[in-house]
């Protein structure tokens, strides 16, 4: 774990950073980015398919365009091949002579505006006189029909292209486009027509039948393509000579495969085969080294076996789309950035109350309750956090008030309290030994009031020599008004006790005292008696209190049961019995309130009677302080934790006898 | 260091004068056997970076004409130095002509066939019985020579000036040379691949071509003019072989002059293939040597085909100068 943590430190600190970074920060980035996204994606698509619209939009035009321009081209070189084949036809059909041939061909170049010149070439002459070949030539010079025998030139004509070609393929053909000699520098080309005659049920080749045309109408056809500024339509032959193109130079004496060399350029290469193989195509194209791109249509010219390419300029066809690609970028930039600015706004709407309040909740925590908080500028989420915000400051601040006033008052009650027990405190026997020269007893008690001050209480006094009065006490209730009646009681008790008045009597007169204007309806459980500390005799009366313990040297110890009256205090006119035990020295009596035997521990279960008699009895033979304490030992050993819930009290008299 | 500086200025400023005011310039003049195009462009090269002049020629380059042969008019006397194949030369020479060959320019044989592997030829066999266009004349030695080595019998079929019969598939194989016309067949859209070539020199029928003749009385009564001729020649040639560009822009201007129409892709093929055709095999410093064992083969193939009747003798028939500048 350690180890992967350690091995990837970036991507952990990227996602430590990206955490760390503010609400405003993730909400712009995260939505500039992913709007961004959405953008380019619908802009790209956009793009490609209105290019691909347009793209075939140009591919149809520039289809049409070329095959239009192909048509008109190849219409009149089909006519114009008409009249050679025509001848030819005739020649191998019909019977002739020298002058009728002549007159025809007159004719021919006379009546035929596009025919410049036209001859019947014989392979060897078919007329008396001639020995080697005859060829009579007609053709326009400056308006007027001239006349050449081209037998008659240097090195004949069986060694020319016009010629040879036809004869040898035994099909007609036009030739290469070719310039004419001299100063008029004409393009032209020839149409050439094999003529056959049978001879012994042969076919035997007479000559060939030719046409000359001026390619200067073709020039212009293709010359007139243009489309848009710079694009423009190129013809090559079947030798993919330029016979037309922008650049005059590379016209009749560049190939297309000679400005590919040039230029390096293999992809021109392959597209003026694809040209001269008849095929017809479109293509994007830029040439190597120059700036524009075109889409190239390409065509053939099938009866001459050249070839129609037209250049649509790319740049110029997409300057619109272009355009508008750049407004529609723009704008998406534009949106883009108003969209982060937007949410700037809403962002920092956000975050400024948070931060505010982040640094409030700072004061506040350190108890600057005065801090300043800005008043909720809007109804949103975090205008109501603020307000709440708000109001949670302002309850805090009187709730901390009203906090610190009642805990002045709760201390000065506190205070008071304080008094209240160590009045009480004071009011209770509280030096032991008591009675220091007396050795026929021994006598010990013990108190904790549940609060401040309780409603428990214990007294011994002598009422005469011989006699102890004990008394133990438990008020109903606790605190104040319980320690209070508690007090009322103990005096009533220790007024009431005199020579000769026996313990019954005396819980008989305080409970007529207490219940005599007893509004609060409060009442206590007493147990009181009296030893005679000579004798032991012990006479008591117990007014609903818990049962005493006579712990026995050597002996179980048993509870005093006696009449049990009704509590003190409850009814004016109840009265108490006497009791009467015999404490052989020894032998001691044990008193307690019920917050001794209803201690609970964490088990919510009683410290019960039972468990009070059994431990009582591991201090057999104690001294009544050590028994006190070590009971006060184990009842807090058993209740742990548990807080105490009711006064307690314990008292011990131990009865020595009398020397 | 100034005086040093000061003489060399001084003698640039003044040899032109010194040179032409003590050697006057012997007038001359050469007839290439075809009209100006990168085949003769050492000629050409020479000829504008004053190379002639230098060698104290004022030389005047004839226009080639196809109607006109060199050679002809050499004997005739209208030129002083012409340029011819090896084998024309040599039977010029022999039927008693007393012409000789002072240098050997082109030392391989671009003479060729070329088929369509479209017309099933890849090997010499397959020509049996096709239809091969040829040239007229010297152009049909070697051509005859080979199919008669191989035993073929074909139809001839004369060949005129352009290849069209053999690119419309007129003619199954038809002649080339390498610089020129298998260039133009290339440039007209068949990819090399799809071509059988068949070179005579890797047939053992290398006939070396251009070569610069004189006659014999010429280079008798002025051997110093022939071989300052030549020196200038060779040294175009060098110079147009290390400075393609600058020569392939004399020779299209010499073409412009003549008003022909001037291709320069096509030039810088030819002067490549010519650079080729002149260097393949020289040893240092014998550029324009004509090795005599060829010599011998050409007599041997042009006595065979009964062309000439007696072999020309090599010692009188080519005169180096580079000898006598050694001497």
């Amino acid at each position: 774990m350690r180890e992967s943590r350690t091995m990837n430190p970036f991507s952990c600190g990227a996602a430590r950073m990206w955490r760390n970074r503010g609400i405003a920060f993730k909400l712009i980035l995260s939505a500039s980015v992913s709007s961004g996204l959405i953008f380019l994606l619908i802009f790209g698509l956009h793009y490609y398919s209105s290019l691909k619209i347009i793209v075939k939009d140009i591919e149809a035009n520039a289809q049409s365009l070329a095959l239009s321009k192909a048509n008109t081209i190849e219409a009149v070189l089909s006519s114009t091949q008409k009249i050679p084949e025509t001848l030819a036809c005739f020649l191998e059909n019909a019977s002739y002579n020298k002058e009728e041939i002549l007159s025809l061909l007159r004719e021919i170049v006379e009546k035929n505006p596009e025919i410049c010149g036209s001859t019947v070439a014989f392979e060897a002459s078919p007329f008396e006189g001639k020995s080697y070949g005859f060829a009579p030539f007609f053709y326009k010079d400056n308006e007027k029909i001239a006349f050449s025998d081209l037998s008659q030139e240097s090195d004949g004509y069986f060694n020319t292209d016009w010629y040879q070609i036809p004869k040898e393929l035994g099909r007609p053909q036009w030739s290469e486009p070719y310039y004419t000699g001299g100063g008029s520098k004409i393009l032209m080309a020839t149409y050439s027509v094999p003529f056959y005659r049978a001879v012994k049920g042969e076919s035997q080749f007479m000559g060939v039948v030719t046409a000359d045309i001026s390619l200067e109408w073709l020039q212009n056809v293709v010359a007139s393509i243009k489309v848009l500024q710079t694009g423009y339509g190129i013809l090559i032959s079947k030798n993919g000579t330029l016979v037309t193109h922008p650049l005059k130079e590379v016209i009749m004496n560049e190939t297309l495969f000679g400005l590919a060399e040039e230029r390096g350029d293999a992809k021109l290469r392959e597209i003026g085969r694809k040209m001269l193989r008849g095929e017809s195509g479109f293509v994007p194209f830029q040439s190597r080294g120059a700036e524009e791109r075109y889409w190239v249509y390409y065509t053939p010219i099938r009866s001459s076996g050249w070839a129609l390419a037209v250049l649509f300029p790319r740049n110029e066809l997409l300057a619109d789309i272009n355009r508008l690609t750049w407004i529609v970028a723009i704008l998406g930039i534009i949106g883009l950035s108003l969209l982060s600015i937007g949410l700037t706004i809403v962002a920092r709407s956000i975050t400024k109350p948070l931060t505010t309040m982040a640094g409030a909740t700072q004061e506040i925590a350190r108890g600057n309750l005065d801090v300043d908080l800005p008043l909720p500028r809007s109804g949103d989420e975090a205008g109501v956090l603020l307000s709440a915000f708000r109001s949670m400051k302002e309850s805090l601040r009187d709730y901390i008030q009203r906090l610190t006033e009642t805990t002045a008052s709760k201390e000065r009650i506190e205070s008071e309290l304080k008094i209240a027990h160590d009045i009480q405190m004071s009011i209770l026997p509280k030096i032991f030994p008591p009675f220091p020269d007396r050795e026929e007893f021994d006598i010990y008690a013990m108190i904790h009031p549940a609060r401040e001050v309780g409603g428990d209480f214990y007294d011994f006094f002598l009422i005469d020599h011989d006699h102890l009065c004990f008394v133990i006490g438990d008020v109903s209730g606790k605190g104040v008004p319980a320690s209070l009646f508690m007090a009322v009681t103990k005096t009533l008790i220790k007024a009431t006790s005199s020579k000769g008045v026996a313990p019954g009597e005396i819980l008989t007169r305080v409970n007529r005292e207490l219940s005599q204007g007893n509004e609060a309806s409060m009442f206590a459980t007493i147990f009181c008696g009296i030893l005679d500390t000579s004798t032991g005799e012990t006479l008591y009366a117990n007014g609903g209190h818990n049962y005493p313990l006579i712990l026995r040297e050597g002996k179980e110890a048993i509870w005093l049961k006696g009449d049990n009256g009704l509590v003190v205090g409850g009814m004016e006119n109840a009265t108490y019995q006497t009791g009467q035990t015999i404490l052989h020295p020894g032998e001691s009596i044990f008193l307690y309130t019920d917050g001794v035997t209803e201690a609970m521990n964490e088990k919510e279960e009683f410290f019960s009677d039972n468990r009070l008699r059994t431990k009582i009895s591991l201090f057999e033979g104690h001294p009544p302080k050590e028994v006190i304490s070590g009971m006060a030992e184990e009842i807090a050993r058993f209740s742990q934790n548990m807080p105490q819930a009711d006064d307690m009290a314990m008292m011990m008299i131990r009865f020595f006898g009398k020397g | 260091m100034l005086r040093a500086g000061l003489c060399v200025f001084f003698c640039i400023l003044f040899f032109p004068f010194v040179a032409a005011a003590e050697i006057p310039l012997k007038k001359a003049s050469f007839l290439p056997q075809w009209s100006p195009q990168a085949q003769f462009a050492g000629y050409y090269v020479a000829y504008e970076k004053g190379f002639y002049k230098n060698h104290g020629i004022d030389l005047t380059i004839l226009q080639g004409d196809p109607d006109r042969p060199p050679l002809l008019l050499l004997t005739e006397g209208k030129t002083d130095f012409a340029s011819s194949w090896l084998s024309t030369g040599l039977r010029w020479r022999s039927s008693g002509h007393k012409i000789i060959n002072v240098c050997q320019m082109v030392q391989r044989s671009a003479l060729m066939l070329v088929a369509k592997k479209s017309h099933h030829i890849t090997t010499p066999r397959d020509m049996e019985g096709k239809k091969v266009s040829l040239w007229g004349d010297e152009f049909q030695i070697q051509p005859r020579a080979f199919f008669k080595k191989y035993d073929l019998n074909v139809k001839i079929v004369p060949q005129s000036f352009s290849v069209n019969l053999f690119l419309r598939d007129g003619v199954d194989v038809a002649s080339a040379t390498w610089y020129n016309e298998y260039h133009t067949i290339i440039n007209s859209g068949i990819n090399p691949d799809e071509l059988t070539t068949f070179f005579f020199h890797e047939h053992d029928l290398n006939f070396p071509e251009d070569g610069i003749y004189t006659l014999e009385e010429s280079f008798k009564r002025d051997p110093s003019l022939v071989c300052a001729f030549v020196k200038a020649s060779i040294e175009g040639w060098v110079y147009a072989f290390s400075h393609l560009e600058e020569a392939l822009d004399i020779v299209l201007r010499f073409i412009q002059q003549a008003k022909l129409p001037a291709n320069r892709t096509h030039q810088k093929w030819m002067l490549n293939r010519m650079k080729e055709l002149t260097s393949f095999s020289d040893p240092p410093g014998s550029m324009g040597m004509l090795q005599q064992a060829d010599c011998q083969k050409v007599s041997l193939v042009l006595k065979e085909s009964g062309l000439i009747e007696r072999k020309p003798d090599y010692e009188s028939f080519f005169v180096w100068c580079g000898k006598d500048v050694e001497k």
